[in-house]
């Protein structure tokens, strides 16, 4: 494989742009104007953009709680996003769904989730509508250490062993299930090892490193298209702020997060990586670029109606 | 209908036979007195039976004796349910003949099986059409019921034309159990149908008995092939006014539900308890079968212009040479007769008064009687 | 009349007739097949109680056996819903939605709302109710209202084969997931079913008898059991209209209502548990919205508030029968 020029500008690109749009919503949240739950990406950005790289529009994904990096990878538009997870009825959902919610069908995005573990399942339909209507597309399920050891998760994989569906499971092990350390809460030192408790490939790679998870997604999606069944990924990475926002992260050591953006830091990596190729002044304008853009997502987002008390009722069913 | 008779006055009134799948009838109430003095076609007592409630009129001149069955009893076709006997019989005479009817009564046994003696199915024209058969000999009849009828809608009239003739009712293409897709849904196309289906059924020539819109089929038919056509028996035709009402037969098309269906079916009788929750039932089922919809729109586009008729029969009646006889309701909300008052000369016109669109079910007596006549006529 | 088949032919011969018609129509379920990858016979079984028979053959991969694994196919036909999949689910027993209840309320139920219109989940999950078999408390429950609970689903309970038929037909053209409920008693039910396809729209309850005196809402087997007991009162003159929901949501209030505002008296009778039950809502229903009409306090026929017993004597005394609603008809029938 080649990535070309234009793809790592693109991958650079889609992990700025998440990192700045969490960077942007804990700023917001903070300041009061987003309501409910919500949880951070930032620092994961190289495992959406590494397994997204790799998917069309065909391809769907089902995401987390944590999801906002998963919608930005598949190309989810940030503006429709923003307002969401403001509540506003310009939302992507209309200002029903918020920050967990988040989905977009037209690009393959399954939804953010929930539940812990909801969307394994679900993608192994994906998988079965991609294989009938034999459209060659594959279905990428994310997920973290906490529903790897979900009953629904191991359902999944086996079903998608069995019924042999274009589907990828990524795992993306932070090492923290809510305040609990996969440590303690996963069993095995590895969760691509489960992989062959249900006779499919698995993999660990390094999730703050692009071209790893790109890679090994790759295989997996080669391999997917090809009628091969589905594969494992997992992706061991950490995040930047807390379970939630408003999580004082006591469970973890004093100095671990800002060791982590200064030693783990997927963008730094990136850059360093391409800098024989890529000028740093054309990332930088990329920055400048992605700056502008949350910046004027935030204001529309602002400054967008909230939903009609109409709003209310609708869509509960296509028709009743 | 049925009346054993078993003493040269004394004359049973028992369960009537209404269509094909009835078992069994339920006396609503006695609309007479025991000691009155009753003509053929007098009502006699309310029947209801799973598929419709009428009124059962009399079939025999004499005095009602005795009223056998009691108000809400469910009872098989044949029972006894009354006794006419001149007011000179005596009281012992008619005990009797209770007594000897009820020990040699034995109800008919209920058909197993699936389509019992009545429906067929033929191929004609490249569709596959139901109709249900009748009568061993005879000229043949041929019944053509109206838009969204079928071939059930003849069921007080079938067994009585059996007596005299050859009888077939059959359901049009998009009705009943005959094909639904329709390519062509105007009357000449159906007219079309009717003369495959004579083909298929090897009639050569028949008495066309047509309702409404089966009417005006049965002219087309009579005016494309007079030689396939010996009578035509009209009741309530398109084909020779203006007007219809449009909004019932949109409101037909549309209705999904009971609630809406009932207030429509209700304008086509001039008694609206005649619509019983069974034929509104049947109605529902039928029109919930795919591709019903697109064949009613289909048809209904063919002779229907908001409230006004497509097409107009009158000029190809005027050319007929076959006896025609024409029956309308005096009360018909749905194909003013009014419209269709300067008949050609030679054509009979009989008004039943006090009756809706469906006279061959509203006054099933009177209309079997002028159908039967016009049989006989043939023979 | 129109041709005469079992509860469970009328169940296959939607199924049958829905995928001939539309390639994106698609069956899966533990044993819906019978027989994969073991060295015998395909389509052994046809489901468990061979609802599915003969599909097989007809619609190769459209029809998957499932691992007993509940939550991945269940989520796994939410999933193939939304991207374009029109699947029908066998969840054997209703009694086994506790395995997978998270896929069908918070997935299937909520896409459509969560994502703010922009999604469909047309899903039907196919399930057995009701006790009468001694199966005891894990294999006869009547869980219905706990669907009628959840915004977003569709219930629906026929009571006949042409219900059956007609229900599931529209249930798989429908664009919001449905869970189907097929009584066990009902399947060797005989009854008059066109061989064409039709539908039977939702929401629109079936007036089974038309009476004056006393209105009973019966579904599923009770519905039967209720004609058992009309008839039986009828002979002493009280006159029961019955009414069969036929879907508990969305439930036909209007039919009800106005049952209840000619006769003045109502009898609910439902299979499942009483207490948030169907019963109760639509007594609650009643109450609220014809108080006026009532001339008797409403009566509930249902079972104890008990699981389902084993023992053939107390599931005998379990089971709503003909019975005890034709004594709730003339308590109140009585009442002055």
């Amino acid at each position: 494989m080649a990535l070309s020029r234009e793809d790592l500008l693109e991958a650079y690109r889609r992990m700025k742009t998440i990192r700045e749009f969490e960077e942007r919503v804990h700023v917001e949240f903070a300041k009061g104007g987003i309501p409910g739950f919500v949880h951070l990406y930032a620092g994961e950005e190289a495992s959406a953009a590494g397994v997204c790289m790799n998917l069309t529009d065909d391809d769907k994904i089902a995401s987390t709680h944590r999801g906002h990096g998963h919608c930005i990878g598949k190309g989810v538009d940030v503006h429709g996003m923003m307002a969401e997870i403001f509540g506003k009825r310009t939302g992507t959902c209309r200002g029903k769904g918020g920050s967990m919610h988040i989905a977009d069908l037209d690009t393959g995005m399954l939804g953010a989730n929930g539940i812990v573990g909801g969307g394994p399942p679900l993608v192994c339909g994906a998988a079965l509508a991609a294989k009938l209507k034999r459209t060659g597309g594959v279905a990428v399920a994310f997920f973290g250490d906490g529903a790897s050891n979900q009953g629904t998760t191991f359902e999944a994989m086996n079903l998608a062993t069995v019924w042999r569906l274009p589907a990828i499971f990524v795992a993306e092990n932070n090492g923290y299930a809510e305040a609990t350390a996969a440590k303690f809460s996963v069993s095995c030192e590895d969760i691509s090892t489960r992989a062959a408790g249900f006779g499919m490939p698995g993999v660990t790679v390094d999730g703050h490193d692009f071209f790893a998870v790109y890679e090994a997604m790759r295989e997996a999606v080669d391999r997917a298209r090809n009628g091969g069944g589905p594969s494992l990924i997992e992706a061991k990475l950490d995040r930047f702020f807390g379970h939630f926002e408003g999580d004082n992260q006591n469970y973890r050591a004093p100095d671990e997060v800002k060791r982590i953006r200064a030693e783990k830091d997927c963008l730094q990596r990136f850059r360093a990586r391409v800098a024989s190729d890529i000028a740093a002044a054309e990332l930088d304008a990329i920055d400048a670029d992605v700056r502008k853009l949350i910046d004027d997502a935030v204001a529309q987002a602002i400054a967008a109606p909230d939903p009609l008390p109409e709003d209310l009722t609708t869509d509960v069913y296509i028709r009743y | 209908m049925s009346n054993a008779q078993t003493k040269a006055d004394i004359v049973a009134i028992t369960m009537p036979k209404w269509g094909l799948s009835m078992t069994e009838g339920k006396v609503v109430g006695w609309l007479v007195d025991e000691g009155r003095e009753l003509q053929p076609g007098d009502p006699v007592m309310d029947i209801e039976t799973e598929k419709i409630a009428n009124t059962f009129e009399a079939l025999d001149a004499g005095t009602l004796r005795r009223k056998i069955a009691d108000v809400d009893a469910v009872l098989p076709i044949g029972a006894l349910l009354g006794v006419l006997a001149p007011a000179t019989v005596p009281d012992a005479e008619i005990d009797a003949f209770v007594t000897e009817f009820q020990a040699n009564y034995v109800p008919p046994a209920v058909e197993e099986g699936d389509e019992g003696p009545g429906y067929q199915f033929v191929e004609a024209g490249g569709r596959r059409l139901r109709y249900a058969r009748r009568g061993d000999s005879g000229p043949a009849v041929v019944l053509i019921h109206g838009f969204g009828g079928d071939c059930d809608n003849w069921l007080f009239n079938l067994d009585p034309l059996a007596a005299v003739a050859r009888v077939y009712a059959l359901d049009l293409p998009g009705h009943g159990q005959s094909s639904k897709a329709i390519v062509d849904g105007s009357v000449d196309a159906l007219a079309q149908a009717v003369l495959d289906f004579l083909d298929a059924v090897d009639v050569d020539a028949a008495h066309l008995v047509g309702h409404s819109l089966g009417g005006a089929v049965a002219l087309a038919v009579a005016a494309v092939a007079p030689a396939r056509v010996r009578a035509l028996s009209l009741i309530a035709p398109v084909g020779l006014g203006a007007r219809i009402d449009g909004d019932y037969v949109h409101g037909f098309i549309a209705a999904e539900s009971r609630r809406d269906l009932k207030p429509v079916l209700q304008r086509l009788v001039a008694n609206a308890e005649l619509v019983n929750r069974q034929m509104i039932d049947d109605m529902l089922k039928f029109k919930r079968v795919d591709g019903v919809g697109d064949a009613l729109r289909a048809i209904a586009n063919g002779f229907v212009d908001g409230q006004a008729q497509r097409i107009d029969l009158r000029a190809a009646l005027a050319t007929l040479t076959c006896p025609v006889q024409v029956l309308w309701g005096g009360a018909d909300r749905i194909v003013p007769q009014a419209d269709a008052a300067d008949l050609p000369a030679g054509v009979r016109f009989h008004r039943l008064e006090g009756v809706g669109h469906l006279p061959h079910l509203e006054a099933a007596n009177a209309v079997n009687a002028l159908l039967k006549d016009m049989t006989i006529g043939l023979a | 009349m129109a041709r005469k088949i079992l509860f469970q032919q009328a169940i296959n011969e939607a199924l049958d007739q829905e995928m001939a018609r539309d390639s994106n129509v698609i069956v899966m379920g533990e044993d819906v097949i019978g027989g994969t990858g073991a060295d015998g016979e395909m389509d052994a079984w046809g489901g468990v109680l061979g609802v599915t028979k003969g599909l097989y053959g007809k619609y190769g991969e459209r029809i998957m056996d499932t691992p007993i694994s509940e939550s991945a196919f269940v989520g796994a036909a939410v999933g193939a819903a939304a991207c374009g999949l029109r699947p029908v689910c066998e969840l054997m027993f209703i009694d086994f939605l506790g395995v997978c209840f998270d896929q069908i309320y918070n997935q299937a139920a909520k896409f459509r709302y969560m994502f703010g219109g922009k999604a469909k989940t047309p899903i039907v999950i196919r399930t057995m109710i009701g006790a009468g078999f001694r199966a005891a408390a894990q294999h006869s429950q009547c869980l219905y209202p706990v669907f009628t609970h959840i915004p977003g689903l569709k219930v629906v309970i026929p009571s006949s084969p042409y219900e059956a038929k007609g229900l599931l037909i529209q249930a798989i053209r429908d664009d919001d997931p449905v869970i189907f409920c097929e009584h066990k008693a009902l399947y060797a039910m005989e009854g008059e079913v066109p061989e064409e396809s039709y539908t039977i729209p939702f929401g629109e309850a079936n007036v089974v008898r038309e009476g004056s005196d006393v209105t009973i809402v019966a579904l599923a087997r009770m519905v039967g059991f209720a004609e058992k007991a009309a008839a039986a009162l009828a002979k002493d003159g009280i006159s029961c209209e019955i009414i069969d929901p036929r879907t508990t949501s969305p439930l036909d209030e209007d039919t009800i209502l106005e049952s209840v505002e000619n006769t003045g008296r109502l009898v609910v009778v439902d299979e499942a548990s009483p207490r948030c039950g169907m019963a109760a809502d639509i007594a609650a229903l009643v109450a609220q919205k014809a108080f006026g009409a009532l001339e008797a306090p409403i009566e509930l026929v249902t079972p104890p508030h008990t699981p389902v017993p084993f023992s053939g004597v107390l599931e005998d005394l379990y089971i709503p029968g003909p019975a005890r609603i034709e004594a709730a008809v003339r308590r109140i029938a009585e009442y002055a």
